[in-house]
């Protein structure tokens, strides 16, 4: 097998020296009843090629070839081939957690870059790396909250990512938390009014996200202020991280979750991202996750260590803050040269761009009869639209012009049945929202 | 003394700085394609009140700088694929290239996970693909490949088990953990709403089965086991204690952190295992990355089956594949969308590479073990005398004599080129030295390590000094931990200027 350096003589010669006649000898203490005896039926042995093959195979099964208008929490956006090369270098690759901070300086110091990136970001004070995704970074900042306040209520906006919030009710099930769900308003935003209503002394959060599962702006200021006047947290979930290049971030916010796909990440079919939790520094003790500091060596060089690992499960057994141990880090580094490659300028062009298409596409869209805008909020790159039949039939008429039509709302929103959420990224060209435009018209204009 | 003489006498590329130090307005690493519409008016299409002015402190520099600051920084890392890295419990073994040249194709990372099912079977193959595989190396009935990682796998686990026990009417309050067991192993009960008992290991560092009987009360849960035990010792008497809990209603879940010492050599669910989870960041070859991504798949009998997490792939008519949103008794979602399917990948490559021949590496990784194990015995205190699976623990205890300690060695091995082992852990034994080479070592790569450590007890006798200040030979010294916890500097603030400072 070529992945095993050894050859037939060296195993005997090592199993000589251990003093044992066979290598089933080393297995001794496994009663014999429960020894395997027959090989496993899987298959393989595959040769490299082979495994290219099977997977080439596997992938020719899927969409390539269609254009898409899917988002949702998962953006197609341009990648540079520098990102990968750079996280394909081995001693980045197959390097463990820097857990010894001496040879591992490089995966110190890229984190605590990473750190001040996400906090430049969001407009907070400290930011650790990293979570698993949008999705836990958000419960983990609601269970952040719960500690903080010691309250056991958490608000959540409908508007919310409808994946989050059921990964919020998974964990909040056992751990005491009670979640409800603040309505949107006409306008797709969070409704401030129920909200008010629903504020009492006993909510550790108000969980929001901005640009919202509509594509909706909300506002923080009026959210964060009625929160904190209850001695709540604002808690503000980013799935769209472009925005920020553009969108002010959500400086009001006590904790800010936010998934980093859009940061050089390929969409995977949904993994692995990097979610990042991002705080004030007081608040730094509660904070999940793994945290890079900056410090200097025995003879006064700069160095970094990981650092604050009192709130971790690895020395706080059941006190610590979270269970998390395995991260994301190698999509925080991608995340990292990514956003670095950007840089302040690329960034607010690529906002721009997907801000200038979106519109561009939405203006296209309201051309075709029967189509209808649905929220009037502002919006970023991805935006509802109303049609005037199922938006699953009309995604099958899409398909059959290669076209990967909008998400169809009505499945997470009984209420927004023929609506469908359109996603635009500086990756869809003109040209490609033209067809798709043209597509639509011609399938609402198809006799049903 | 480096600031007087800039670049003869030591170059940036041994002491780069943090990129934002390198940044200067104008500059660029990135240049996107024209844009092809009307330019939008941010104030205008977002509002005046949402528009941003810009990030503060954002990085300015090109694309050479980029490149050269990143790779600079990678040579400061110790990897796999400069050497061994006998990191106890971590499993560091070789990242086979083909795992990721596979999961970079396009039609596979470049997939959306809203788009048709009928356009994502191939996505759907790979996953019904590598469920069959690791059901059939675990010997266990169904599984979910949705959690993101071990610890994630541990909580996904006992949530199964306490939908299980909650449908039979009590949740029940506690979970049984051995005091040898990965902290993980206790915050994850914590998290699924379970108070913590403690179990001590008996002697010989297994578990404890007499207490045990005394302990298991219609209270408990579960009882989390690792096997073999973070002490790399088979536990012998799993099938008993899976007995002693069933007797009682609980179930025995097993942290598959040391799945390397069992793929294909025997099965946790012919011993009477209930759960357990995978580490694929392990086990099955996926990069560490310097702390993640992982998989952590829970594979489970057929009991608690429907309390899987949503969506479940099944197979339909024609053998069309899909994904089933809703399972009435399902314990929800643990994560969006369908797990880490890129480490999933991975994975499987990492198996149809093998096929049933992973058996050979488990023998391989256990002979290596084993082989240390030997060569070492006498220079190092072996406190537990059982026989060694894939790794072996040993203490510092003959050392400390000396006063040279588990976490001297451990940096002094640095200087002779290899990964220190895992220090202080597991927690039962004071002064841990726990020694995980993994199949991917040579029989040349085991000497010299085993050489290394020889040398090193040599110096902790003759030259305790030596060891103490360890390492030497690496581009920062021991750095101080202790004041980075007590005044944390967690981010790069831009220097006040001097004009400002003198305010």
């Amino acid at each position: 097998m070529r992945y095993l350096p050894k050859s037939p003589a060296e195993r005997q010669e090592m199993l000589a020296a251990i003093g044992a006649k066979s290598i089933d000898e080393l297995f001794s203490s496994i009663p014999e009843r429960f020894r395997l005896r027959e090989a496993l039926k899987i298959p393989g042995p595959y040769s490299e090629a082979e495994v290219i093959q099977y997977f080439k195979e596997r992938a020719a099964e899927n969409s390539n070839g269609y254009t898409s208008f899917l988002g949702a929490g998962v953006y197609n956006h341009l990648r540079s081939v520098v990102t990968d090369a750079i996280i394909q270098r081995g001693e980045f690759l197959t390097s463990y957690t820097p857990y010894q901070a001496e040879i591992t300086q490089g995966t110190l110091q890229a984190i605590f870059e990473f750190q001040t990136l996400m906090c430049q970001l969001t407009g907070q004070e400290v930011a650790n790396a990293s979570m698993y995704d949008g999705s836990t970074a958000t419960t983990e900042a609601v269970l952040m909250a719960e500690r903080l306040t010691s309250r056991q209520r958490v608000l959540v906006a409908r508007s919310v990512h409808p994946e989050y919030r059921e990964v919020l009710k998974t964990y909040a099930k056992n751990s005491g938390l009670r979640v409800e769900e603040i309505p949107f308003t006409a306008g797709g935003t969070m409704d401030s009014k129920a909200l008010q209503a629903a504020l009492k002394d006993d909510v550790a959060a108000v969980v929001v996200q901005s640009p919202n599962f509509f594509g909706v702006i909300e506002s923080y200021a009026p959210l964060a202020d009625v929160t904190h006047a209850a001695g709540a947290m604002l808690v503000v979930a980013i799935a769209e991280g472009v925005s920020l290049g553009l969108v002010k971030p959500p400086a009001e916010a006590d904790i800010v979750a936010m998934e980093g796909q859009s940061f050089g990440l390929a969409p995977s079919y949904g993994g692995p991202f990097a979610g990042v939790i991002a705080s004030r520094d007081k608040f730094v003790r509660q904070m999940p996750g793994r945290l890079a500091g900056q410090t200097t060596d025995s003879e006064g060089q700069r160095g970094f260590v990981l650092t604050l690992a009192t709130r971790e499960q690895h020395i706080r057994r059941e006190k610590a803050t979270s269970n998390i141990c395995t991260n994301q880090a190698l999509c925080a580094l991608a995340a990292t040269v990514h956003l670095t490659l950007l840089g302040k300028e690329g960034l607010r062009e690529m906002a721009e761009q997907n801000l200038a298409k979106a519109q561009f596409a939405l203006s296209e869209l309201l051309k075709i009869p029967g189509v209808r805008r649905t929220f009037d909020a502002p919006f970023f790159n991805e935006f509802t639209i109303e049609l005037p039949r199922s938006v699953k039939i009309v995604n099958s008429d899409l398909l059959r012009e290669r076209i990967i039509g909008p998400l169809a709302l009505g499945t997470a929103y009984p209420e927004l049945t023929k609506r469908a959420l359109v996603c635009v990224t500086e990756t869809t060209t003109r040209a490609e929202i033209e067809r798709f435009a043209g597509a639509l018209k011609r399938a609402l204009e198809r006799p049903i | 003394m480096y600031e007087r003489i800039k670049k003869a006498s030591r170059h940036t590329n041994q002491s780069e700085g943090l990129i934002f130090e390198k940044s200067s307005p104008g500059k660029r690493a990135f240049e996107l394609p024209p844009l092809d519409v009307p330019a939008a008016d941010p104030a205008k299409a977002l509002g005046a009140n949402h528009r941003r002015a810009g990030i503060e402190g954002f990085p300015e520099v090109s694309e050479i700088e980029v490149l050269r600051h990143f790779t600079r920084l990678s040579t400061w890392n110790y990897a796999i694929d400069l050497g061994m890295y006998p990191l106890g419990s971590c499993t560091m073994k070789y990242n086979p290239r083909v795992n990721e040249f596979v999961a970079r194709l396009e039609g596979i990372a470049t997939e959306h996970p809203y788009q048709p099912q009928e356009l994502s079977q191939g996505c759907l193959k790979i996953l019904r693909l590598l469920e069959k595989c690791l059901l059939e190396i675990t010997g266990m009935d169904a599984i979910t490949l949705q959690p993101a990682a071990g610890a994630h796998g541990e909580m996904t686990g006992l949530l199964l088990i306490r939908a299980y026990l909650q449908k039979q009417g009590n949740p029940r309050k506690k979970v049984l953990i051995p005091d040898s067991a990965h902290g993980t192993n206790p915050a994850t009960a914590v998290i699924a709403g379970y108070e913590v008992e403690n179990i001590k290991s008996e002697s010989h560092g297994q578990i404890d089965v007499e207490k045990l009987r005394d302990l298991v009360t219609g209270d408990v849960a579960a009882l989390m086991i690792t096997n073999p035990s973070t002490l790399g010792i088979f536990e012998q008497r799993i099938p008993e204690i899976a007995e002693i809990l069933h007797a009682k209603g609980a179930l025995l879940y097993m942290d598959g952190a040391n799945m390397n010492a069992l793929a294909g050599v025997t099965r946790p669910g012919d011993l009477g295992v209930d759960v357990m989870h995978l580490n694929l960041h392990k086990t099955f070859s996926t990069p560490h990355g310097g702390g993640g991504p992982g998989a952590g798949p829970v594979a489970m009998k057929k009991i608690l089956e429907p309390f899987r997490p949503v969506p479940i792939l099944v197979e339909k008519e024609g053998g069309r594949l899909a994904l089933e949103p809703v399972r009435p008794d399902s314990i929800g979602k643990v994560k969006a969308f369908a797990g880490n399917f890129g480490v999933l990948v991975r994975a499987l490559a990492y198996i149809l590479a093998y096929g049933p021949g992973v058996r050979q590496a488990t023998e391989d990784a256990v002979l290596n073990a084993n082989y240390i194990r030997k060569q070492l015995e006498g220079v190092y205190e072996l406190p537990y005398s059982l026989p060694s699976m894939h790794e072996v623990v040993f203490s510092d205890a003959l050392q400390k004599k000396n006063g040279v300690n588990t976490m001297d060695i451990a940096k002094r091995l640095i200087d002779y080129g290899f990964h220190p082992y895992t220090t202080a852990f597991p927690l039962i034994v004071a002064g841990a030295m726990m020694i995980e080479p993994t199949e991917s070592e040579s029989k040349e790569e085991c000497d010299m390590f085993i050489d290394a450590m020889k040398a090193i007890a040599e110096e902790a006798a003759t030259n305790p000094e030596i060891v103490k200040t360890a390492p030497h030979t690496t581009r920062v010294r021991r750095l101080d931990e202790v004041g980075a916890a007590r005044k944390p500097v967690l981010r790069w603030k831009p220097a006040v200027p001097r004009s400002e400072a003198a305010d």
